[in-house]
């Protein structure tokens, strides 16, 4: 009988637990995926900005769901060519603008495209080593998953990223 | 203190709840329902119903993003990221296709996909915005759950003419 009562005890016991650990990892889904995520930016795409050694960046989803993303703002954004890639770019122009864009890798003029509804044009800091809205056109805005705002490495510059 | 220590735990229950649908719903599978008639055969058959067809959701294929034709899909529309669309995978990455509306051979980009509704009469699809990134797919409908006389697995119709020309 103790025997029982003892497996009982154990049963609980593991129960309380999984319990513990499901709801902690909801909780930290919820965080990352509608508040505020860490991430990694690396590559030479934005480089007076971010560091081509790679710097990590915080990012609040907050502002994509409300609309609130405007001209300036760095984003990462879902690659419209490889929906596992991110990209971190920054927001050139928003939909019914005209953009004047210039791409010394393929051309010497500069070219002008009209971004549609409901789209945003992307751009990364460095123009000469980016693959952005100049190669594959202005991206749908629900490809946003937020807002860079803070950087946390490396700790020379640590703080709050201006626009 | 016995209202506060109520009002605490009911919150408490409130919000652990709250946390795991959403987390269940975001990763894992969801119900939604279909709302017009672009999807008329499969989805809502009879337009004039007061009842929309409410249809299971399954998410798991966003971790690898790997679709096959036929496959009815919901995504982000691109031109207004609040609108949800529910539309049938017509085309894949990479694939030329020939259109049966403007008779025109499309090349899909890579990453994209061309979606069309099963009412080709009343749908707003690729055939008006072009190509849709695979990105803004939310999830797969997988069976109709709504209403009890309806409910059963969603086929995956692959009608010929409905396959890419290679």
């Amino acid at each position: 009988m103790s025997f029982m009562n003892h497996i009982r005890t154990v049963a609980k016991e593991a129960l309380d637990r999984t319990s513990i650990i499901a709801k902690f990892l909801c909780c930290l889904h919820f965080t990352s995926s509608y508040l505020c995520s860490p991430t990694h930016a690396y590559g030479p795409s934005m480089l007076p900005t971010l560091n081509i050694a790679g710097d990590v960046v915080l990012v609040e989803h907050l502002s994509p769901r409300i609309g609130k993303v405007g001209y300036g703002d760095l984003v990462l954004v879902r690659s419209p060519l490889n929906p596992n890639r991110n990209l971190t770019k920054r927001v050139v122009a928003m939909e019914g603008d005209t953009v004047t864009y210039f791409d010394p890798l393929n051309s010497d003029s500069s070219r002008n495209a009209v971004v549609p509804k409901g789209h945003v044009w992307i751009q990364g800091d460095n123009i000469y080593a980016s693959r952005d809205s100049r190669h594959f056109g202005p991206v749908p805005y629900g490809l946003i998953k937020g807002k860079v705002f803070f950087r946390v490495w490396p700790p020379s510059s640590f703080g709050l990223l201006d626009n | 203190m016995g209202t506060r220590n109520f009002v605490w735990n009911f919150t408490k229950k409130f919000v652990t709840f709250g946390l795991i649908t959403v987390t269940v719903s975001d990763r894992y599978v969801t119900v939604v329902p279909v709302r017009g008639g672009s999807m008329s055969p499969t989805f809502n058959p009879k337009t004039d119903s007061f009842t929309d067809d409410y249809v299971l959701v399954e998410k798991f294929c966003l971790q690898k993003y790997k679709f096959s034709h036929g496959d009815i899909v919901i995504f982000r529309s691109p031109s207004n990221y609040k609108e949800t669309h529910i539309k049938r995978i017509i085309a894949l990455p990479g694939e030329w296709f020939v259109s049966r509306h403007d008779q025109d051979v499309h090349k899909i980009p890579e990453g994209h996909c061309w979606v069309e509704g099963d009412n080709a009469a009343s749908s707003t699809d690729s055939k008006s915005y072009g190509p849709v990134p695979l990105g803004l797919v939310r999830g797969r409908v997988t069976h109709v759950v709504w209403p009890p006389q309806r409910i059963g697995a969603v086929k995956n119709t692959n009608t010929p003419d409905k396959l890419p020309s290679s």
